[in-house]
């Protein structure tokens, strides 16, 4: 059977759970000694800054100017030949910093590593595509949805997004509804701008009603024909519905249920 | 030489019909309604269901075709993105007149749950529209259905198509 859980007091306590809550880490633990992470690190030296166990597998911290020599002597000499994700996190408004990352796997060891660099908004990371063909296209997601520009990369064009397109999505100062320019685009690009009067902005109300469109929305009570112009005002035109007969149900004296 | 048999009894006592050119025309139109084979999102799985052997679209006329230069009708099933939207601007233009539309399901009607930033709200601010089918996605009866509602509306149009007030935006 489930284990219970008392469930009193469910609505209630919404109002004084603290405001000022922070969701729960997953715990940090040292490197072990004598472990293959602790292999690693010493591989390392002086390159990693801080190293802890996240979940079973390694997480350090490097210089953002050394994660080329680092991810080289990770596949080298530690045996992470895959590399399989890398994209960034914006902390711009708490920190003011990008925090990048690569996730390696070593299949011989069945272990995986974390590296993690920060850098400032405009400066730029060097390209790994030299050391894993996989970060290619993940690299240029990066610079799709953060603008962060990559070195010697091979290709580095949006991925995602259009060519032509303006602002980087995934930075948390974009809106999610998106800028004047991502509410125009199609209309922009296929008719041109003059064409924005005739189309109109875009509905993002899900349950708009128009009262004065006839073609699409029906009027309870008072309705005009389909496509009639009521822009200059309705004439009242109200429906005239037949009265409801009610039928008291109650008022014979049939006694039906021969019980009572 | 063979004789024509005239049945002076029925057809009016003459071997003719008697119609209009637009009931004709419109009679060969709507029973030959061309589909481009174009797929946007998951609602174009249900679009190849109805096209398929249980929902036989078929038995209509209507045969996806592979070509827009070979079709009479557009069916955008599914998400339209704001990248692709100049493409698929560009496959209704290479369409043929007389050409319909059909928009399938809630993300080709409005956007659907895609509020977002990449999302054309609504293919309607880019093609004109003919038939929205509600659903997320409609089932394939829903565009069979949408299907004969467009042949019901093709028959009550004009043969010339200048004379269908039918609002077309169209690039200058």
């Amino acid at each position: 059977m489930r284990k219970y859980t008392p469930k009193d007091n469910v609505q209630g306590k919404s109002y004084y759970t603290d405001r000022f809550w922070v969701a729960p880490r997953v715990p940090r633990e040292a490197v072990e000694e004598g472990s293959h992470f602790e292999a690693v690190v010493n591989a390392l030296g002086s390159q990693v800054k801080e190293s802890y166990i996240e979940v079973g597998q390694l997480v350090f911290h490097i210089d953002a100017s050394e994660n080329f020599a680092v991810i080289k002597t990770l596949r080298d000499e530690c045996g992470y030949k895959q590399c399989s994700e890398q994209s960034a996190v914006d902390y711009l408004a708490q920190d003011g910093e990008f925090e990048l990352f690569y996730q390696l796997l070593n299949h011989a060891e069945a272990k995986r590593v974390r590296v993690v660099c920060r850098i400032k908004k405009g400066e730029a990371i060097e390209s790994i595509v030299p050391l894993f063909k996989s970060a290619n296209f993940a690299e240029r997601e990066m610079y799709d949805m953060f603008g962060i520009k990559v070195n010697n990369h091979p290709f580095l064009k949006r991925i995602i997004m259009p060519d032509d397109w303006e602002g980087h999505p995934l930075l948390k100062t974009y809106p999610l509804q998106g800028d004047e320019f991502a509410s125009w685009y199609e209309v922009d690009k296929i008719f041109g701008k003059e064409y924005r009067d005739i189309i109109g902005p875009e509905n993002r109300d899900p349950a708009k009603v128009d009262r004065y469109d006839t073609k699409r929305f029906s009027r309870v009570g008072y309705e005009v024909p389909f496509g009639a112009d009521i822009s200059e005002g309705e004439k009242e035109q109200a429906i005239k519905y037949s009265e409801t007969i009610l039928v008291n149900y109650n008022a014979g004296t049939k006694q039906l249920d021969e019980r009572k | 030489m063979a004789q024509h048999q005239v049945n002076y009894a029925s057809s009016a006592g003459l071997p003719i019909a008697l119609t209009t050119v637009d009931h004709l025309v419109n009679w060969g139109r709507s029973n030959s309604l061309w589909p481009l084979t174009y797929g946007l999102a998951c609602c174009a799985i249900e679009m190849m269901a109805a096209g398929g052997a249980r929902y036989d679209f078929d038995r209509f006329g209507t045969i996806f075709r592979a070509s827009p230069r070979q079709s009479d009708v557009m069916i955008l099933a599914g998400t339209l993105s704001k990248k692709h939207a100049e493409f698929a601007r560009r496959l209704y233009d290479q369409m043929t007149e007389p050409k319909w539309v059909i928009s399938m399901g809630s993300c080709a009607n409005t956007g659907g749950m895609f509020n977002t930033y990449a999302t054309v709200q609504g293919v309607d601010r880019i093609i004109p529209v003919d038939i929205y089918i509600p659903g997320c996605a409609p089932r394939p009866e829903t565009l069979q259905y949408a299907l004969m509602m467009l042949q019901k509306k093709i028959r009550k149009e004009s043969a010339n198509m200048n004379k269908n007030t039918k609002q077309n935006l169209r690039l200058v």
